[in-house]
C-alpha cells in the first residue's frame, strides 16, 4: 500500500479557506465572534507545530523518563481540566480521590495495553506510549468529570434520602448507593453509546489516521478494537475506584451526612 | 437512657442537664426554631454537639459507632421518607439498611392493619397519599423493634382521628415491647395525653420539664 501523500505548504495554507469561510460567515451574521475564531485556530496551529517538533525530538531520544513525564504532565492536565470542568464546589477529599483514581484508574491500563496487548519493546517506546496514554488518560477525563459531578448533584439532591438511610441504621455505603449507582452510570454510558456507532456513523480518529498513513484498514481496526477495549477499561476503572472512594467524601467521622 | 452534660450545639441548642428515661414516652413540644429536631438528631449521633457530652446507657455518643447506634436508636424524619418501589419494599427498607433479617408477607400485612393502612403489598408506594405515606414509614421503623424510637412529628400530615389512633398505636406497641419513645410534637394536647415527661423548648434552652402520670394505656 502506498505511504501518505505529503502535504505541500501552500496546499495546507488553503485549507484555511475554511477559516476565512467562517470569519466571513459570523462577520455577515453580525454575532461578533471574528477575534476569538482567529485567536482559536492561531492557537491550534502554534499548539500543533510545537507539538510535532516536540513529539520528533521525543521518538528520537526515546527515553523512559521522558515518556513517564509527558505521561505525568498529561494527568496534571487532565486532572486540572477535571477539576475546572465541574461547575459545582468539590470538596477537598474529593479532589484527592479524583487524583488517586485518575493514576491508577489510566495507569493500569496504558501499562496493560502496551505490554500485553500491543506487547511493545521497550514498553515505553514513545511513538506508542505518547498517542494511547494520550486517549485513554482524555477519555477518563471526560468520564471521571461525569461521574464526579453527578455524584455531587446526586448527593445534593438526594440528600434527605440519604440521611433518612443513615437514620434507619444504614452505613454510609448503603445510604450512598443509589447515588454512586447513577453516578456510575452516567460516566461510563457516552462510552458504550460510541461502541455502538462505531464504523458506522463515524471512522475513530486514530483509525483513520493509520489508514491516511498507508496501514492496512484490517490493521488499523485491529488497533481500534484493542484501544476501545483499552479506554472503556480506563473509565470502568477510573470511576469505579472515583465511586467507592468518593462517596467517603461526604461523610465524617461520626458518618453524618456533609455537604 | 440519655443524659446531657453542659450540651451546646452551635448557637441552636444549649442544655445543661436533661435525663430522658428509658421505657417512657416523652414528648418534646416548642415552637418551630426551637431546636426540637436538633435535639432529636442529637440522640441517634445525626449531629454531634460542639460542647459536653450526651450518653446513651452510660456511654458517652461521640464515642459509640454512630451506625450500631442508630440501629438501636431510630429515628422518623417528619417528612416520611418513600423509596422507590412498592409497599412491601418501603416496609422492608428499615431492615434492610439496619442489616436485620426480613419478615415475611403476613407480619407486613399485620402491621399495615395495625396502622389500619389496607394496602397491597404489592402497591406502588409512590401513590399513596402524604397520611398514608406517614402511616407506612411508621410501620417501618416499628419493624425494626429498635430500643428507642425518635419520632419528629410522626403524624404531622394525618387528620385528627387519624393522628390520636396511630399515635396511641405505636405507644402500645413501645409499651408491649419495653421500648423508649422520644417523640416530637406540635400538639401541647398530644403531649400531655401520652407524654409521661414533656419537655418544652424555647429558642434552644429548656423552659419547662414536666411529669405526667400516665394517662393512657
Amino acid at each position: 500500500m502506498d505511504s501518505i501523500v505529503e502535504i505541500e505548504l501552500w496546499r495546507l495554507l488553503a485549507a484555511y479557506i475554511f477559516l476565512v469561510l467562517l470569519l466571513v460567515i459570523t462577520w455577515r451574521l453580525g454575532v461578533g465572534r471574528e477575534k476569538e475564531i482567529v485567536i482559536s485556530a492561531f492557537r491550534m496551529t502554534v499548539q500543533l507545530i510545537v507539538m510535532g517538533y516536540v513529539l520528533v525530538s521525543v521518538f528520537q531520544v526515546n527515553h523512559m523518563f521522558i515518556s513517564l513525564g509527558i505521561f505525568a504532565l498529561m494527568e496534571v492536565f487532565a486532572i486540572r481540566n477535571v477539576y475546572s470542568s465541574i461547575k459545582v464546589k468539590i470538596n477537598v477529599k474529593l479532589r484527592r480521590v479524583i487524583v488517586f483514581s485518575m493514576l491508577l484508574g489510566t495507569g493500569i491500563p496504558v501499562f496493560f495495553f502496551l505490554v500485553l496487548v500491543i506487547n511493545v519493546n521497550p514498553w515505553y517506546e514513545a511513538r506508542y506510549f505518547i498517542p494511547i496514554a494520550g486517549m485513554v488518560i482524555g477519555n477518563s477525563m471526560t468520564g471521571i468529570a461525569l461521574g464526579a459531578e453527578r455524584l455531587i448533584n446526586g448527593m445534593k439532591a438526594k440528600r434527605e434520602w440519604v440521611e433518612g438511610a443513615l437514620m434507619l441504621g444504614a452505613t454510609p455505603f448503603h445510604a450512598a448507593k443509589a447515588v454512586v449507582n447513577d453516578a456510575f452510570n452516567a460516566a461510563i454510558l457516552p462510552t458504550i453509546n460510541s461502541m455502538v456507532g462505531m464504523g458506522i456513523v463515524f471512522l475513530p480518529g486514530m483509525m483513520v489516521g493509520q489508514i491516511l498513513s498507508g496501514v492496512s484498514p484490517l490493521v488499523a481496526i485491529e488497533y481500534q478494537i484493542a484501544i476501545m477495549l483499552g479506554i472503556l477499561g480506563s473509565i470502568s476503572l477510573t470511576v469505579y475506584i472515583l465511586m467507592q472512594f468518593g462517596y467517603k467524601s461526604f461523610f465524617n467521622q461520626w458518618s453524618q451526612l456533609e455537604i | 437512657m440519655f443524659t446531657f452534660k453542659n450540651v451546646r450545639y452551635r448557637n441552636i441548642l444549649g442544655i445543661e442537664d436533661l435525663t430522658i428515661p428509658a421505657f417512657q414516652t416523652t414528648c418534646i413540644v416548642g415552637e418551630s426554631g426551637s431546636g426540637k429536631t436538633t435535639l432529636l438528631k442529637l440522640l441517634n449521633n445525626l449531629l454531634t454537639c460542639d460542647q459536653g457530652e450526651i450518653f446513651y446507657k452510660g456511654k458517652d455518643i461521640a464515642r459509640l459507632d454512630p451506625v450500631r447506634l442508630r440501629r438501636e436508636v431510630v429515628m422518623l424524619p417528619q417528612t416520611p421518607l418513600i423509596f422507590p418501589g412498592t409497599v412491601k419494599d418501603n416496609l422492608l427498607a428499615g431492615l434492610y439498611f439496619a442489616e436485620k433479617p426480613l419478615v415475611e408477607g403476613d407480619l407486613l400485612i399485620a402491621m399495615l392493619d395495625r396502622m389500619r393502612l389496607k394496602k397491597d403489598l404489592a402497591h406502588n408506594a409512590a401513590e399513596l397519599s402524604g397520611g398514608e405515606k406517614q402511616r407506612l414509614a411508621i410501620c417501618r421503623i416499628m419493624l425494626m423493634e429498635p430500643e428507642v424510637f425518635l419520632l419528629d412529628e410522626p403524624t404531622s400530615a394525618l387528620d385528627d382521628s387519624t393522628e390520636e389512633m396511630a399515635i396511641e398505636k405505636l405507644i402500645e406497641f413501645a409499651r408491649q415491647k419495653n421500648k423508649t419513645l422520644v417523640m416530637i410534637t406540635h400538639s401541647k394536647n398530644i403531649a400531655r395525653q401520652y407524654g409521661e415527661l414533656i419537655i418544652t423548648l424555647r429558642e434552644g434552652k429548656i423552659s419547662g420539664i414536666e411529669e405526667a402520670e400516665v394517662k393512657y394505656g
